[in-house]
């Protein structure tokens, strides 16, 4: 007698499980970062402000002290490799003073670049229109409130600083919701600006429904900023009486969606095979943004016939009856 | 032609219905709303919209939960077992009448009594909406509702992506299905007397 190597009841639960773990496989795109060299100069800065640490020597005796360095002044290396301006070394935006070490009184005069500094009337990177940020920025709330307290490292981290086009939507969303989170999620850092209490954002937000999904979703910026079509990224942050609390400004075919958060995306690609913003539902489930014009067009056809073919139906049953009538 | 009456609806199938006609149909006018949402030519306020959705499928789960419960404890889930044996040529038969037979003046190839409260092709379509279509429409609809548990992503797609797709094409069939049903409901004694047996539990039969 042949033994049957596998029941059915086994089989079926192989089956079972196979479709089970192709359906809930979740595939993850792992972005592949492109680092810069750091020069050695920087290196060599970052023996000290690389980390939690560092060593301090007598030149006269040769005693040596290990001392903490404070958060605010250490650079994360693998981070700055990673970041737009990682390829600088560090005199070339700090103060050649610092050179020496340990560092001189004069270096606390060193004059501090803003982004304008070095992009304002820069060619090469007109397509940022930093003339235009900087003109935004300067009627955002931030600048109004709170003139020389803020600028724009305040929110950009000059040492980690990269273009948010090379990072994948979702983490783009938590990097920029991070920036306003430093002030906006902690007090201390928010008391340093302003006597105001912090508000409690949960609360604030308590008419969003879905409130973790919005927050992974999209950014602070999306509802809080106005839109400006010539930057890439709005900069003017408003009042938050002024933001945006109506659903359907992102949740319709013409979303604002595309023309903020999906801005890069959609001027790569255009929309294809009929979807409206086919690029947000790559990566988002957005109601009513996301439709497929063919399936609409579908829909109503099944809706029309359905009721053609009752109508039909009914003509013939009211004929029936009419002729019975007249029997 | 004298009616005869049988006593097929009792009242907590004439509740239930009730309650998960009109649910129905709040979400469906509400889930279209949402669906065609625009700034311009708000049909329901999106979060109107959304809140009385939402609020409604949970009570439609109560609501089918109720049915599913009183067909396992009553003698009403009898009427929505079928064998499948013979069960296509019945349809068949049916079919034929609703297409052809009625126009003619044939009789209903099957009687409605005690034991057939259902025509083939209606329970048929029971069959389908209330425990395939409806079952799948409440799971995707309660994962919306705590998206954080839906996985992020099935091959390219979105998992909520396809979630909603899956909803949003249930909630069209069932839309359809409304629209034929209250057709076919006409077909009766009179045109209205499927209706006032929904009402005072009496079907009332040709003969
Ligand atoms: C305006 C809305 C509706 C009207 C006027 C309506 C009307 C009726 C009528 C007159 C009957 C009795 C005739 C028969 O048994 O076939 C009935 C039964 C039934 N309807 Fe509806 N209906 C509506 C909506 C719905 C919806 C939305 C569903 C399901 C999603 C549904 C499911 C059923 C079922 C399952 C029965 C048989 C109940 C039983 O006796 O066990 N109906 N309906």
């Amino acid at each position: 007698m042949i033994k049957r190597l596998i029941t059915g009841k086994q089989l079926m639960i192989t089956v079972f499980t196979g479709i089970l773990l192709v359906f809930f496989s979740v595939f993850s795109v792992v972005s592949q970062e492109k680092a810069n060299q750091l020069s050695e100069e920087s290196l060599k800065c970052l023996e000290c402000h690389g980390g939690a640490h560092y060593t301090l020597s007598d030149t006269a005796s040769g005693d040596e002290v290990k001392l903490s360095m404070y958060r605010e002044l250490r650079v994360d290396p693998l981070q700055l490799a990673g970041s737009t301006h990682g390829m600088f070394k560090c005199t070339d935006c700090h103060s050649s003073d610092y050179e020496t070490t340990p560092h001189p009184v004069s270096v606390k005069f060193e004059s501090k670049y803003a982004c304008i500094d070095c992009h304002g009337g820069d060619e090469a990177y007109a397509s940022f229109k930093f003339e235009t940020i900087e003109e935004e920025y300067g009627k955002s709330v931030h600048a109004e409130l709170l003139g020389d307290d803020f600028s724009c490292w305040s929110c950009h981290n000059p040492h980690y600083y990269k273009l948010s086009k090379d990072i994948p939507i979702v983490d783009r969303v938590a990097v920029d919701n991070e920036m306003c989170l430093q002030c906006h999620g902690n007090e201390i850092k928010f008391s340093d600006l302003t006597e105001r209490e912090l508000p409690i954002l949960i609360d604030k937000h308590d008419w969003l429904p879905n409130q973790t999904l919005h927050f992974k979703k999209v950014r602070c910026i999306d509802c809080h900023a106005q839109q400006n079509d010539s930057i890439m990224v709005a900069h003017l942050i408003k009042p938050s009486s002024q933001a945006i609390n109506d659903c359907v400004k992102c949740h319709s075919t013409n979303s604002i969606l595309v023309s903020s958060l999906y801005k890069h995306e959609v001027a790569q690609q255009r929309n294809e095979a009929g979807f409206y913003n086919g690029i947000i539902m790559n990566q988002a489930y957005l109601i009513s943004a996301n439709r497929n014009y063919f399936l609409n067009i579908a829909s109503i056809v099944v809706f029309g016939l359905t009721l053609l073919a009752i109508a039909v139906h009914a003509y013939f049953r009211t004929r029936k009856s009419t002729s019975n009538a007249s029997k | 032609m004298q009616a005869n009456k049988v006593y097929l609806y009792p009242v907590w199938v004439r509740l239930w219905h009730l309650s998960n006609a009109l649910l129905c149909l709040l979400l469906i006018f509400t889930g279209v709303s949402m669906q065609y949402a625009s700034a311009e030519s708000p049909f329901i306020r999106f979060d109107i919209a959304v809140s009385i959705h939402n609020l409604c499928g949970i009570l439609l789960t109560v609501s089918y939960l109720a049915f599913i419960i009183g067909n396992l404890t009553t003698g009403n889930g009898k009427y929505y077992r079928q064998r499948i044996k013979g069960y296509f040529k019945e349809i068949m038969q049916q079919a034929r009448y609703y297409s052809y037979g009625m126009f003619v003046g044939e009789p209903a190839p099957f009687k409605i009594n005690e034991e057939r409260k259902f025509n083939p092709i209606q329970k048929l379509t029971y069959i389908l909406i209330m425990y395939v279509a409806l079952p799948f429409i409440f799971i995707t609809g309660w994962a919306l509702l705590f998206p954080e548990f839906i996985v992020t992503r099935l091959f390219q797609f979105g998992g909520i992506t396809l979630t909603s797709l899956l909803h949003a094409m249930l909630g069209f069939l069932v839309s359809l299905f409304l629209i034929i049903h209250v057709y076919f409901c006409t077909i009766g004694h009179t045109v209205g007397s499927n209706f006032k047996s929904m009402i005072n539990g009496y079907h009332e039969t040709h003969n």
